[in-house]
């Protein structure tokens, strides 16, 4: 054994016990990172403040906001908006040199504020800053950290439970970090559901240095070209969705799915198989891997409905499927079945959709 | 100009079954195959080693049998490939994976001159975590880059490199130093096909093989499932919903049927269609 390995660490590694070993038993509440970029939180923080709440109350426990930025009216102003998502108080590190995410001064500044403050657990959007940033913390802090959770609870014992999609998403597992603190998880943005927002006043702010400078950090950022609106896709706020999958058969065939979304003005969306075939852009992956969607009217079309895909669906208020195989998983939680081949079928719903929805038709109907 | 490539040879998740009964995966005769993410990785190494001259090693952690894995990322002309297996790795998850990953990296560092670069793929379509990237760059010190779409400029001189990350909402321009661990966009470039001249090296190259000792591991507990913070309690299929889809026939006008039905089980959705709809 290594003597390295039994001293004790600021936060994580100890000896592998059974019992949680004594100095990190002062690890204490539930922390979640506010991601915000240029004085924007992203709605997948607020999404985490609603789970965290959870935990905190079942641990008996404080939930606190982190918020990393600038030095500006627009960061004070995220940390006011996350009383009103929930947050007992708040830890904040401000200074200009955070204006932009960097991967050196955001893990530095997050790990400062976990040694000093000593959260039991730690919530991130599992969203491209979420995960370049948790990563780098957790090994910093050599503890466990579990990415893409679907539910999060507590035990009896009072550890987190974190339950993910495991095997390319044909099942689920819970996973456990039971001897190293903070317990780290992710979860992605639409998996969690947006708690009411709750006009509150300010509680305690506390405000931590960054303790480094410009110098110090070497990645420089040159620009930044903000993605233009018509290429954004709406995917994970759309009202309406409509998917194909591998039943479509071929890439010409999932025009289809396009001219039935702009009949109804849906989104339009694809599953794993397709973006890996390289038949649709991964923009438009819906599951697991892909975009987790929210809507009112959810219609897949060829798809199977692995788990994979099944997670990043569950949250539609109505789920149409249609599939040539009457025992695809699909209907499992579909809330209406078309046993039917979707190429066939789909030319047919657009024109029974743009007739009915068509402003002629509906002008007809009202008179 | 040294490169390395982090690859994971991992089963082919479409090929994937869940045994009906026992609810157990059924990993007997599923296919093996190049993480397809890290298939970008490699190649955005080798376009590299085109311009600037040097060599491209691929490194990956794994059961013997990813052997046939590394054999194939030689076939696109790799230099070399090392092979980290030893029964301490086991059960690693990704904290302990980039432990042994970075202590490789080091010996490679040693054998064969240090890295410049190390690539890795986006993520694994086995774990999925984009975790081990990062990891591996904080343990080794490395500049940190992720999701890099593009890289501008490498100057190998002033040891700077210019990329374009995609972050949340737009693009970064960075500007970092090397030694940097890159993770690459899928999709940002073409995999080229081997040579077959390469193809005949590869099927008489040698894999370097090494054990956890090889490597130059210190500390075994840190490795394999010890080292590993995370644990695995319960693995299970989704319960399924108490009620399964509601099957509708759709006669022989199946749009307009559709319609209707959809319409009568749900009353608001003409409207809410109806308002999506206007000015389409």
């Amino acid at each position: 054994m290594n003597d390295k390995a039994k001293a004790p660490a600021p936060a994580g590694r100890a000896a592998a016990k059974k019992e949680l070993p004594e100095h990190l038993k002062a690890y204490k509440h539930v922390w979640v990172f506010i991601e915000q970029e240029r004085g924007q939180a992203h709605p997948v923080s607020w999404e985490l403040m609603g789970a965290g709440r959870i935990l905190a109350d079942k641990l008996g426990v404080n939930l606190a906001a982190v918020v990393v930025g600038a030095r500006n009216e627009a960061t004070q102003a995220v940390v006011r908006e996350s009383f009103n998502y929930g947050a007992d108080l708040a830890y904040l590190v401000a200074d200009d040199i955070l204006t932009d995410y960097r991967n050196e001064s955001y893990t530095k500044a997050m790990t400062d504020l976990v040694n000093a403050y000593q959260p039991e657990i730690l919530l991130l959007g599992a969203t491209i800053l979420g995960r370049d940033l948790a990563g780098s913390v957790a090994t910093t802090l050599l503890t466990g950290l579990t990415a893409d959770c679907t539910e999060l609870d507590v035990d009896a014992e009072g550890s987190l439970a974190a339950t993910r999609p495991t095997f390319g998403g044909s099942l689920l597992c819970t996973i456990f970090t039971l001897n190293y603190r903070p317990q780290m998880a992710t979860v992605r943005p639409r998996v969690m559901p947006m708690p009411e927002r709750v006009e509150k006043p300010i509680g305690r702010v506390i405000e931590h240095p960054l303790g480094m400078v410009e110098d110090d950090i070497v990645t420089k950022v040159l620009s930044f070209l903000p993605d233009r609106d018509s290429t954004k896709s709406n995917l994970a706020f759309a009202d309406v969705v409509v998917a194909g999958g591998l039943g479509l058969g071929s890439p010409e065939n999932f025009q289809l799915i396009r001219q039935l979304a702009s009949a109804i003005g849906a989104e339009f969306g694809c599953s794993r198989p397709l973006v890996q075939k390289g038949w649709v852009s991964s923009d438009r992956q819906i599951g697991q891997t892909g975009k987790t969607i929210r809507p009112k009217l959810y219609i897949a079309a060829g798809i199977s409905g692995a788990i994979q895909h099944r997670v990043g669906v569950e949250g539609a208020d109505y789920i149409v499927a249609i599939n040539t195989d009457k025992n695809a998983p699909i209907f499992d939680f579909a809330h209406v079945g078309i046993v039917a081949d979707a190429v066939r079928l789909l030319p047919a719903l657009t024109e029974a959709f743009s007739k009915r929805l068509s402003p002629h038709q509906r002008d007809r109907l009202a008179s | 100009m040294h490169i390395v490539v982090c690859m994971k040879q991992v089963p082919d998740s479409a090929q994937i079954r869940v045994h009906p009964v026992t609810n157990t995966i059924m990993r007997q005769g599923v296919p093996t195959i190049i993480n397809p993410y890290d298939l970008f990785a490699i190649e955005e190494a080798l376009r590299l080693r085109q311009k600037f001259g040097g060599a491209v090693t691929i490194l990956t952690m794994g059961p013997p049998s990813a052997e046939d894995s590394l054999r194939k990322a030689l076939t696109f002309g790799a230099d070399r490939a090392v092979l980290l297996t030893d029964r301490f790795f086991a059960g690693a998850d990704t904290l302990a994976t980039t432990y042994a990953l970075a202590t490789a990296i080091r010996k490679i560092g040693v054998e064969f001159g240090p890295p410049n670069i190390v690539f890795t793929g986006k993520q694994t379509i086995d774990g999925d975590t984009a975790q081990v990237g990062p990891g591996v760059a904080k343990r080794l010190g490395l500049m940190q880059l992720t999701y890099v779409s593009h890289i501008d400029n490498v100057d190998l001189e002033a040891g700077t490199i210019d990329v374009e990350r995609r972050s949340e909402g737009g693009v970064q321009k960075l500007r970092s130093k090397m030694p940097c661990l890159i993770s690459i966009l899928e999709g940002v470039n073409e995999m080229r096909i081997g040579s077959l001249s390469d193809a005949l090296t590869a099927a008489r190259a040698n894999i370097i093989k090494w054990s956890a000792q090889d490597a130059g591991v210190e500390d075994i507990t840190k490795c394999g499932l010890r080292g590993s913070p995370t644990i695995v309690k319960r693995v299970f299929a989704p319960k399924p919903r108490a009620e399964k889809a509601e099957f509708i026939e759709l006669g022989d006008k199946p749009g307009d049927a559709f319609v209707d039905e959809l319409f009568k089980r749900r009353p608001k959705l003409e409207a809410e269609l109806g308002q999506l709809t206007r000015g389409y």
